[in-house]
């Protein structure tokens, strides 16, 4: 069997568009994400790259005036079905944001946070469940000894791995993270990119980036927007080297903002 | 070199010396305003400690603080100094209204921070405001004659005085202050802190009640206790409604006297200036004035002491 038919799609996109009141948002997306990649979103401040994101977890429903229209299926069921659990979703789909934002309380029990919240009271588990998602977060080495130190006493690069690690006490299939490291210092930057590789073994990874070096170093395919709409979607070695719309080209080399 | 550059003499000399003086003087004009209410705190507390100490050297230390009987305003060979009973009453007044207004404020205060839509949360705290700036004396009369008349409907038995009906008045007049200051608390916790919450899938009761509130614990509890102090403090409403008769009881359907409802008792009444009842009012005024203190430097420390940083 070829690699196509073995890949499945963890996300369908259709026709989706947002309007935060009269302004439109977002216009007619559509995307397909496959499992285990990392999608990439780039484009100029303002095109809805950020608005985009937090319709895969439902995050605008907070903002009062949002209207959607269009569908986004996730194991074939329209997550904007009125069916649907938003909480159940959002456990599924995490989301990391820009600048870290970890709960005052200790290093420990914002791990556990989440597992606690969706019912899990037995200590050992939690144990298990805080050692395992810091591992992956790369930053047990770091903390291991301090697991009852406040986590605001971190640096800003283990807070944010920190906040990578909380997200991923929750056991979600797809991670999505909002310029997640437009906050840190280029070595804490590193340190995450390469967490990102190691991650997508494991989970579906949507990332919004206003670097694109950083979308060409960590990206299997890249979604470029501007304005509200998705001009183009590719394999990012394409999509920079050989992009089929102007728009893109522009943009990539750096002819406007 | 050097007088080419002095030709510009005098751009940066005082011109305005009457400003000037003006403008040293300030400081100086606002230092006598804050020493003003300084010197009257210390001219209060020396008073108290004077008059204490002299009330103390006709009743023994081990009397106030052991004995349970007051009949401060009794006939000379009929007086028992124990300050229990006026304790007691305070005590059971204030549990009563922290029963009353612990919940209901924290409750209020997640409602106006997290629940209700910035509109209605702009009308509802004005309205709470308003309500911690009613005279208590309006309070007191409240409880008096609407309190007092519904629970002795349930209470048949209960007398018209009772410490029951003040402590749930009181409760009420305290819990605007803990609304209030509890959702000043609350909304001070930064949005993206619930956001992380809500991403995680917690719902909205989930994010208040396991994220905001335990983020905003330290303010929620110095209002706490400032709203405790305040009941302790409390005069009119327990003048009022809770009686005149000190007892050493825990019971809230009897007639109670506090530590201020008897310096009220004790001062509008005609006890010779230096009696021993006179001192007494003194002696009280110091216990209260210490437990009162002890609860502010207490909600102080709390809020300094679990400050968050977020
Ligand atoms: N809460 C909101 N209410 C109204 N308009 C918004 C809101 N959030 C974003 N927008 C608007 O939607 C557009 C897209 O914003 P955003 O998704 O944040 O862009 P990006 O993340 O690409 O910088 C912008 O024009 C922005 O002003
Ligand atoms: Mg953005």
């Amino acid at each position: 069997m070829s690699q196509a038919t073995m890949t499945r799609n963890a996300i369908q996109i259709k026709d989706l568009d947002l309007y935060y009141g009269e302004k439109q948002a977002l216009k007619k997306i559509n995307m397909s994400i496959e499992e285990k990649t990392v999608v990439a979103l780039i484009g100029p401040s303002g095109c809805g790259k950020s608005t985009f994101l937090r319709t895969l977890n439902r995050m605008n429903d907070m903002i009062p005036g949002v209207r959607i229209d269009g569908t986004i299926t996730m194991h074939d069921e329209d997550i904007y079905n009125k069916e649907i659990d938003v909480e159940m979703l959002r456990k599924e789909v995490g989301m990391v944001f820009q600048a870290p934002n970890p709960f005052p309380k200790s290093i420990y029990d914002n791990v556990a946070y989440g597992p606690r919240v969706h019912g899990q009271r037995n200590r050992k588990i939690l144990d298990e469940i805080v050692e395992r998602s810091l591992r992956q977060a790369a930053l047990w080495e770091e903390v291991k000894d301090r697991l009852k130190d406040r986590a605001t006493g971190l640096s800003g690069g283990q807070q944010q791995r920190l906040c990578i690690a909380r997200t991923l006490a929750v056991e979600p299939e797809i991670v999505l993270m909002d310029e997640p490291t437009s906050a840190l210092d280029p070595i804490s930057t590193a340190k995450i990119e390469e967490l990102i590789q190691e991650l997508k073994q494991k989970y579906t990874i949507i990332i919004v980036t206003h670097n694109m070096q950083q979308a060409a170093r960590i990206s299997d395919r890249t979604a470029f927007f501007l304005n509200g709409e998705l001009v183009e979607e590719d394999k990012t070695e394409r999509l920079f080297s050989n992009p089929k719309d102007q728009r893109t080209e522009d943009y990539i080399t750096g002819r406007f903002g | 070199m050097k007088n080419h550059s002095l030709g510009t003499a005098g751009r940066f000399r005082r011109s305005r010396s009457l400003g000037r003086t003006w403008e040293n003087m300030i400081p100086k004009l606002l230092l006598a305003c804050a020493l003003i209410s300084v010197f009257t705190t210390l001219g209060i507390i020396g008073t108290l400690i004077s008059e204490t100490t002299s009330f103390f050297s006709q009743v023994s230390f081990g009397e106030f603080f052991t004995e349970t009987k007051w009949t401060a305003l009794f006939h000379e060979s009929q007086q028992h100094f124990g300050v229990w009973p006026l304790i007691a009453g305070t005590l059971l007044v204030t549990g009563i209204a922290a029963i009353v207004a612990v919940p209901i404020g924290l409750a209020s205060a997640i409602y106006l921070s997290e629940y209700a839509n910035p509109k209605v949360s702009k009308v509802l705290k004005p309205i709470l405001e308003v309500l911690a700036g009613v005279p208590t004396i309006v309070y007191g009369f409240f409880a008096l004659t609407f309190v007092t008349p519904l629970l002795r409907g349930l209470l048949p038995e209960m007398g018209v005085f009772n410490a029951l009906s003040a402590g749930i008045v009181v409760g009420i007049m305290i819990i605007p202050l803990i609304a209030s200051l509890s959702e000043d608390a609350m909304s001070a916790v930064p949005k993206n802190i619930r956001e992380a919450a809500y991403a995680m899938g917690c719902t909205k009761f989930e994010v208040a009640l396991k994220v905001v509130v335990p983020a905003a614990l330290s303010g929620i509890i110095a209002s706490f206790v400032l709203g405790l102090s305040r009941a302790i403090g409390e005069t009119m409403i327990v003048t009022i409604a809770a009686g005149s008769t000190p007892q050493l009881t825990l019971d809230p359907t009897e007639s109670v006297q506090t530590m201020t409802s008897f310096i009220v008792q004790a001062a509008t009444g005609d006890n010779s200036f230096g009696s021993t009842a006179y001192g007494a009012i003194y002696a009280v005024g110091m216990t209260l004035f210490l437990f009162t203190l002890v609860m502010n430097l207490l909600a102080q420390y709390i809020s300094r002491r679990f400050k968050e940083e977020y």
